[in-house]
C-alpha cells in the first residue's frame, strides 16, 4: 500500500454523516425501560384494540424468557433494555393529522433537510412516501390516487384501526414473535412502519417508500412493516432511513414480513444509512432487522436489494421462504463498513416447493478498522425437486486493518437441488488506481470509481429513481466529507 | 525544451533501473527507445507518468516547464503526458464512456477550461471510435474488461485520441498485436501527430517503426542511453540484434 493511498485511506476514515442533525422539538415519551406498562402506554397511545394488546404481551412474556442470539460476529456491549425510552412522538400526535398545515413546520423542514419533500405540489414524482419520525408515521403521499386502485398504503397502526382482519391473518405469520429474542421484542413494542395490501391483478404503478428517521435521545425505533401482495399483483417498496449524530448507541430493532400470493411479485429495496459512529466507534445505531419474506403461491417472487452503510452494528438476513412450486427468491447486497463498523449480513433461502430457484449476490467492502460479515443459509426441504439456487459472495478490503469474512451453510435433503457457489476476496488495486489516475482522475475519484463498479451487480437491481443516490451514497461512505 | 530528462538515475527495491540517463524531446517530434528485455524502457515510462514505486537517486525531470516531481500521477496526466500502458488493467464495473468523461473533465478543469457535456462527449467518442474503426458496441463495457490483447490497445489508441495529449508514452504498445490491429494502432497515432504534440515510443521490435516514422531512435542498455540517431538505427538492430550495443 503506498503513501497515498493512506492518505486517501485516512480522509475516508474521517468520513462526515451528513444526516446528524438533530431537530429540536417537543416529544412525549412514556418511562424509561420496558415492562407491561411501557406496552400499554404503547397500545393506548395508538388507541389499538383489545387484541393486538394481548398479541403485545403475549410476545413480551416470551421475550423475557429468551436470549439475544449471539451466533454474529459482532462484539457489543450488553443492552440495557430499561434504559431505553419505547416511544417517542412529536407533541400533538394523538391523531395523525389530516393534512400538512396541522404538521409542525420543524418537521416539515426536517424532511425537507433530508431531501423527502412532503407538500403536495413538491412530492417526489412517481414515488409515494409514508414518512416515520421516531415512533409515528407523519406523512403519506399519493394516498388517494393508490386507493383508486383498491390499493392500502399506510402506517401500520392505521392498518390496525381499519383493517384488522388482514392484520390479523397476516402478523406475525411470516415471523412468529416467538422466533428469536428481537422478534419478540419487536412484536411487543412496535410502534409504527408502514403496511401495503395489493389487490389480486393489481401492478402498482409507483414506488411505494418509507423514510425512518429516529430523533429523539436514547430512543430505541421498532418499526414494523407489513406487505401483502395478492394473486397476480406487483410492488416495488423501497425503505430509507438516517439519524442523527449522538455519543451514545441507539437500538433499532425492525420486523418485516412480506407475503407474495400466487404469481405475484415483491421487490424490496433498502438504502441503510444509519448514523454509523464516528471515527473512534464512539456512538451509532445498533442495528438488529428482522427481515422475511414467504413466496405462499406458485410462480411468486420476492427480491431483497439492500445497500448497508450506516450503523454500528448490523445484524440482518434478509430471506425467503420458498414454499410455492416455481417460486423465486433473490438476494441482492451491498454492505460497505468503515472506521470500526460491524456488519454482519446475508439471507437465508429455504427451498420448500418443486422448481424454486433462489439467488444470492452479495458484495462486502470493508475500510478501516471494520468488520464485515456474509452469513448464509441455503437449505432445500425433501420435497424441493430439482430447486437451484446460485450464490456469489465478493469480498473488496481496502486497507489492511479491515476484515472480510464469509460464512455460508448450505443443507440439502433432496438429492436433485443444485448449488453453485463462488466466492471472491480481493485488495484494492493499486494496478488499477495508478491506470485511473494516469488518465486524470484524482485518487478518492478512482477509489470511489472502483468500487462502485465492484457493486454494480447490485446496485442496478435498485430501482431507476434511487440508483443513482445510492451510487453517491457509495462514494459518500468512502470519501472525506460532503457538501 | 518540452521535455528534459537529465541525469536520471532510479532504483526499485535495491536494485538500479536508470543510470544517469540523458533524454530531450521537443514539440512535434517523434521519439523510439529500443532496447532488450529489462534494460529499464519501462521503467522510464512509469517514471515520467509518476508511478510512485520507484525512488529517485538523482537527476531531473523537467515537462513543460515544470519540475515534474513537483506533480503527481494525476497532475501530470492533466498537464497533459498520456501513457499507453503495455498490460491496461482491467476495471470491473466502470463503463468506458463514464470513466473517459471523467478523465476528459478532469484535464478541462486544471486548463480551466469548460467542463464537456455529456451529450457532447457521447459524440466526440462516438466519432473517435469509428475514426479507429472500434465498434460501438465497445463503448458500452468496463474498461479492458474480457477485452483481447488487440482490443485492448486499440482501446488506449481510443483514450488517447480522446484526451489529445502534449507527450504520449507508448509502452510496447506493438506487443501481442497482429498485423492488423498493428496497423490500425500505428494510423490512430499517425493521425494524432501534429507539430505540437510529441510521442516517446517505447518498443522491442523494430517492426512497429515500419509503420510510425520516428524522427530519433535511442538504443538503451543496463538504464541508459547508449547511442541516438535516425531510422538507420533500427535498421541496425534488425540486422545484428542489440549485442553489439550492449559492449
Amino acid at each position: 500500500m503506498n503513501s497515498d493511498t493512506l492518505n486517501t485511506l485516512d480522509t475516508y476514515s474521517k468520513n462526515k454523516y451528513k444526516y446528524g442533525f438533530v431537530t429540536e422539538i417537543d416529544n412525549e415519551k412514556p418511562k424509561k425501560g420496558l415492562n407491561e406498562d411501557t406496552i400499554k402506554f404503547i397500545s393506548s397511545k395508538k388507541n389499538e384494540p383489545e387484541w393486538m394488546l394481548e398479541w403485545r404481551l403475549k410476545a413480551y412474556s416470551k421475550w423475557k424468557k429468551m436470549k439475544e442470539p449471539k451466533w454474529a460476529n459482532l462484539s457489543f456491549p450488553e443492552i440495557d433494555y430499561q434504559d431505553i425510552y419505547y416511544y417517542s412522538a412529536p407533541k400533538g400526535f394523538e391523531k395523525k393529522p389530516k393534512d400538512l398545515s396541522e404538521v409542525d413546520p420543524k418537521l416539515i423542514e426536517t424532511y425537507n433537510k433530508l431531501g423527502i419533500p412532503l407538500e403536495e405540489q413538491k412530492v417526489l414524482a412517481g414515488v409515494a412516501v409514508d414518512v416515520v419520525f421516531d415512533s409515528v408515521s407523519v406523512a403519506t403521499t399519493y394516498k388517494g390516487e393508490l386507493e383508486k386502485l383498491g390499493i392500502i398504503f399506510c402506517s401500520i397502526g392505521e392498518a390496525i384501526q381499519k383493517h384488522p382482519d388482514l392484520i390479523k391473518k397476516y402478523l406475525g405469520s411470516v415471523i412468529p414473535p416467538g422466533d428469536h429474542a428481537f422478534s419478540a421484542l419487536n412484536s411487543a413494542v412496535f410502534t409504527d412502519g408502514s403496511f401495503v395490501y395489493i389487490p389480486e391483478g393489481v401492478k402498482c404503478p409507483m414506488e411505494l417508500s418509507t423514510y425512518f428517521r429516529i430523533n429523539a435521545e436514547n430512543t430505541g425505533q421498532f418499526e414494523r412493516t407489513l406487505i401483502i401482495a395478492d394473486k397476480g399483483s406487483y410492488v416495488s417498496y423501497l425503505e430509507g432511513c438516517t439519524a442523527p449524530k449522538r455519543d451514545d448507541n441507539q437500538l433499532h430493532a425492525a420486523n418485516v414480513e412480506l407475503i407474495a400470493l400466487e404469481d405475484a411479485e415483491i421487490k424490496y429495496s433498502t438504502v441503510q444509512n444509519w448514523y454509523p459512529g464516528d471515527e473512534d466507534g464512539k456512538g451509532g445505531i445498533y442495528n438488529f432487522v428482522t427481515k422475511r419474506g414467504l413466496c405462499a403461491g406458485k410462480n411468486s417472487k420476492i427480491s431483497w436489494t439492500q445497500v448497508e452503510t450506516g450503523s454500528a452494528i448490523t445484524w440482518k438476513y434478509p430471506s425467503c421462504i420458498l414454499k410455492g412450486d416455481n417460486s423465486i427468491g433473490e438476494f441482492y447486497s451491498v454492505a460497505i463498513t468503515n472506521n470500526f463498523q460491524q456488519a454482519d449480513t446475508g439471507t437465508k433461502m429455504t427451498h420448500i416447493g418443486k422448481n424454486t430457484k433462489s439467488k444470492i449476490i452479495s458484495k462486502g467492502i470493508s475500510l478501516g478498522k471494520s468488520q464485515n460479515t456474509y452469513r448464509g443459509e441455503v437449505s432445500f426441504l425433501k420435497k424441493a425437486d430439482k430447486a437451484r439456487n446460485y450464490t456469489q459472495c465478493d469480498s473488496l478490503l481496502v486497507g489492511n486493518q479491515c476484515g472480510a469474512h464469509t460464512v455460508p451453510y448450505i443443507e440439502s435433503k433432496n438429492n436433485t437441488a443444485v448449488i453453485e457457489h463462488e466466492a471472491s476476496t480481493s485488495k484494492i488495486n493499486e494496478d488499477q488506481l495508478y491506470y485511473c489516475r494516469q488518465r486524470g482522475l484524482s485518487h478518492e475519484e478512482a477509489v470511489s470509481l472502483i468500487v462502485n463498479g465492484f457493486c454494480k451487480q447490485v446496485l442496478q437491481e435498485l430501482p431507476m429513481e434511487f440508483a443513482v443516490e445510492a451510487q453517491k451514497l457509495v462514494s459518500i461512505s468512502l470519501e472525506g466529507s460532503v457538501g | 525544451m518540452f521535455l528534459e530528462i537529465k541525469d536520471l538515475s532510479v532504483k526499485i527495491e535495491n536494485k538500479n533501473i536508470l543510470d544517469k540517463l540523458n533524454l530531450n524531446i521537443d514539440k512535434g517530434e517523434v521519439h523510439a527507445i529500443m532496447g532488450p528485455n529489462g534494460c529499464g524502457k519501462s521503467t522510464l515510462a512509469n517514471v515520467l507518468a509518476g508511478k510512485e514505486d520507484y525512488e529517485i537517486l538523482n537527476g531531473s525531470i523537467n515537462f513543460k516547464d515544470n519540475d515534474l516531481f513537483d506533480l503527481n500521477i494525476e497532475e501530470r496526466a492533466q498537464e497533459g503526458m498520456f501513457l499507453a500502458f503495455q498490460y491496461p488493467v482491467e476495471i470491473p464495473g466502470v463503463n468506458i464512456t463514464p470513466f473517459l468523461h471523467s478523465a476528459i473533465n478532469s484535464k478541462r478543469k486544471r486548463m480551466n477550461e469548460e467542463e464537456i457535456d455529456n451529450l457532447s462527449f457521447a459524440k466526440l467518442l462516438k466519432s473517435k471510435a469509428s475514426d479507429l474503426g472500434i465498434n460501438i458496441d465497445m463503448l458500452k463495457r468496463s474498461v479492458n474488461t474480457g477485452f483481447s490483447g488487440g482490443e485492448k490497445k486499440r482501446y488506449e489508441i481510443l483514450q488517447m485520441s480522446i484526451l489529445n495529449p502534449d507527450l504520449a508514452i507508448l509502452d510496447e504498445t506493438d506487443s501481442g498485436l497482429d498485423i492488423d490491429a498493428l496497423k490500425i494502432v500505428t494510423e490512430g497515432v499517425n493521425k494524432l501527430k501534429t507539430k505540437d504534440n510529441s510521442f516517446l515510443i517505447i518498443t522491442h521490435y523494430q517492426k512497429l517503426l515500419d509503420y510510425i516514422k520516428p524522427d530519433y531512435v535511442h538504443v538503451m542498455v543496463n538504464g541508459s542511453i547508449v547511442r541516438s540517431g535516425g531510422s538507420e538505427i533500427a535498421a541496425e538492430i534488425e540486422k545484428d540484434g542489440f549485442q553489439k550495443f550492449q559492449q
